[in-house]
């Protein structure tokens, strides 16, 4: 168990990077707590995997430090970090069985065979295997096989941090669903440091306390799931988390105004913007109420998601969406009012704070 | 359940069956042809029933071949395939170095085997040979024409360095496949060298291993060119293999019956052997 610093990191795959551009990992500058549940989220591509990597040790970084503890780690091999790792693939031994399967990093290390058996046997129970404990890894199915993978990394009650690479991407949507909830209580009771990739938004706000957005090669966002949603720092966290995602438009600023078209939306305070930036405005489909007043917009389409409907419209000719409940009337001639609870304000892509300071 | 029957289906086989026919099927049975019958030219054959079998296989001159066959068979094995695994493991997997290795490794096996003979007869002979000539000035006595030793050993190291090749490639082809989280995984896990040859690399090349050590017993087996350019099975008949043995009798001495009924024998050793080899080595499999 250990706080996870990463000072200054910055990581590119080719030789002499000279711009930005060269960097598949912008810089990263944070600190994660001990005992916390990360879970790093982003398309794919966006660097997400590199700094897993550079956690576990598998990549030497390009340039900063990171740090387990306080204690410099960056030069350290992955066996001496002392972190356990669950990849995207199962990882198995075909030709062990499933028991010496999850048995292997404790014997590795040489502890001795009665704490292995009980370690093993918790962690059985855990990923619910005991039957299959004398079993040949090899013939099993996918999402055993990817169970396994996650009990061995599970199994160690001594490492500092556990990191998961997508790991429930094989395994079927109900047994996601049961892994899941396993994790996050086993994560309660070890108090492990966890790092968790993926690129599923719902993965990532149920497992994580923190969760970390990333978009091309950059952190863009670390906060809570409450924060991501109700305060997107950046245009693409507002647009990648949230079903359907933030609504978008170009805004300009007016005294103590937002214009978008030809209607004013009012502010709060006064917001304090660079003259040339770009400007929108972000406003999640909850916030977004379409009744008998306010300003017009006209209507495309209607879904029908179960307890929810999803209304898509066009608003001053830029396109906007609306979640309202099921039994929602909507009038014959629809009005738009935004809830100024729900209002953000972003130049150049990054959040504006309302009253002043950007 | 009704099944369809249309009978076009056969010639869509017919091609297969034409030429499995002529290239071993018919061939086969003119060697059974000969195997029973006796013949003294003038196409007149005689009936001779399991005589000539029974012939061979009370010769001495048949069991030594096939014993040296199986000894050679069973060295040349020990020696090609770990070092064939001992090398694949350490070619490099990515880089300028990938179609270099590859290249060098594919070199012996692009060159005709009786060439390779050649090479060998030439480089090991002591007046102008390489190879002979300067172990005789290192003061080593070597002779492969006359010191069946040094006519085994030179024979062996023929082969060694013009099969193992092959047993690297197939092993390579088998390393390359292994996804890279699988050693990710194990220096997570704190395996050890070894760990990871047993448990990850080893596994894994089971089945192209299984293969190498099929078509490598097969052919060392079968061996004919290359002893026969370099020692024509001397000195003395020490490196007369079954092969050589064989064609001596059929060509050399025309005993055709004799041959045939060899040639049968031979067929089922090769037969028998390469069943047993494939049950025993795929056994595990299907217990699990």
């Amino acid at each position: 168990m250990a706080r996870i610093t990463l000072d200054h990191i910055r990581h590119a795959y080719g030789p002499k990077p000279s711009t930005d551009k060269d960097y598949a990992l912008k810089e990263v500058h944070h600190e994660w707590d001990d005992g916390g549940a990360y879970a790093l989220l982003g398309p794919s591509g966006c660097g997400k995997t590199t700094l897993l990597n550079i956690i576990s040790g598998l990549l030497t970084p390009s340039e900063g430090k990171i740090l387990f503890d306080g204690t410099d780690v960056t030069h350290l091999s992955t066996e001496k970090r002392n972190i356990a790792q669950v990849f995207q693939f199962p990882v198995i031994y075909d030709t062990m069985t499933v028991y010496d399967n999850l048995a292997f990093p404790l014997r590795n290390r040489r502890m001795p065979e009665g704490e292995v058996d009980k370690r093993v046997h918790d962690i059985l129970s855990m990923i619910d295997l005991s039957e299959w404990a004398g079993r040949k890894a090899q013939g099993l199915t996918a999402d055993q096989k990817q169970k396994i993978s996650l009990g061995r990394g599970l199994v160690r009650s001594d490492v500092n941090a556990i990191l998961f690479d997508e790991p429930l991407t094989v395994i079927d949507p109900h047994m996601k669903w049961v892994l899941r909830s396993q994790l996050k209580r086993l994560h309660r009771q070890s108090g492990f440091t966890m790092v968790y990739v993926t690129h599923d938004q719902t993965e990532a706000l149920t497992f994580a306390d923190k969760v970390v957005v990333m978009y091309e090669g950059e952190i863009v966002q670390i906060g809570t799931p409450v924060e991501l949603f109700e305060r997107p720092r950046h245009t693409f966290v507002g647009y990648f988390i949230g079903s359907p995602g933030m609504n978008f438009m170009p805004a300009a600023v007016s005294g103590s105004a937002l214009v978008v078209g030809d209607q004013q939306i009012p502010l709060e305070g006064q917001p304090l913007t660079a003259p040339n930036a770009k400007l929108e405005l972000g406003i999640r489909p909850e916030f977004v109420r379409v009744a008998r007043e306010g300003m017009p917009i006209s209507i495309s389409q209607i879904e029908d998601v179960g307890r929810q409907k999803i209304v898509r419209a066009s608003f001053q000719g830029y396109p906007l969406a609306a979640v309202m409940s099921e039994d929602t009337e909507i009038p014959a001639d629809p009005r738009v009012t935004f809830e100024p609870a729900g209002l953000n304000l972003y130049a150049d892509s990054w959040r504006v704070e309302a009253g002043g300071q950007q | 359940m009704n099944k369809t029957w249309n009978n076009k289906a056969w010639f869509l086989v017919l091609p297969v069956l034409l030429l499995v026919a002529f290239s071993a099927i018919i061939p086969l049975m003119t060697v059974v042809n000969y195997s029973v019958q006796d013949t003294f030219g003038n196409n007149q054959f005689f009936w001779a029933g399991t005589d000539w079998f029974s012939d061979v296989l009370h010769s001495d001159r048949f069991w030594d071949a096939l014993v040296r066959n199986l000894i050679f068979s069973f060295v040349i094995l020990a020696i090609e395939i770990p070092l064939g695994i001992f090398i694949a493991l350490n070619m490099p997997k990515t880089g300028i170095g990938v179609p270099v290795c590859l290249v060098l490794m594919a070199l012996p096996l692009l060159i005709p085997w009786n060439v390779v003979g050649t090479i060998w007869q030439v480089f090991g002979r002591v007046d102008i040979g390489l190879l002979g000539h300067y172990l005789r000035i290192l003061g080593i006595d070597y002779n492969y024409t006359q010191d069946p030793v040094d006519a085994w050993v030179t024979v062996i190291v023929m082969d060694v360095w013009h099969w193992t090749s092959l047993v690297v490639l197939l092993c390579y082809a088998g390393l390359v496949s292994i996804p890279d989280a699988y050693y990710q995984a194990a220096k997570i896990d704190g395996a050890s060298r070894w760990s990871v040859f047993r448990y990850i690399q080893l596994p894994k090349m089971k089945r192209v291993l299984l293969i190498a050590v099929l078509l490598r017993f097969m052919d060392s087996f079968m061996i004919y060119t290359e002893p026969f350019v370099v020692t024509g099975g001397g000195p003395g008949n020490s490196t007369t293999f079954l092969s050589i043995d064989l064609v001596k009798m059929a060509v050399g001495q025309f005993d055709l019956g004799p041959a045939a009924a060899m040639s049968i024998i031979y067929f089922l050793i090769i037969l028998l052997l390469s069943w047993v080899f494939y049950t025993v080595m795929t056994s595990q499999d299907a217990k699990s």
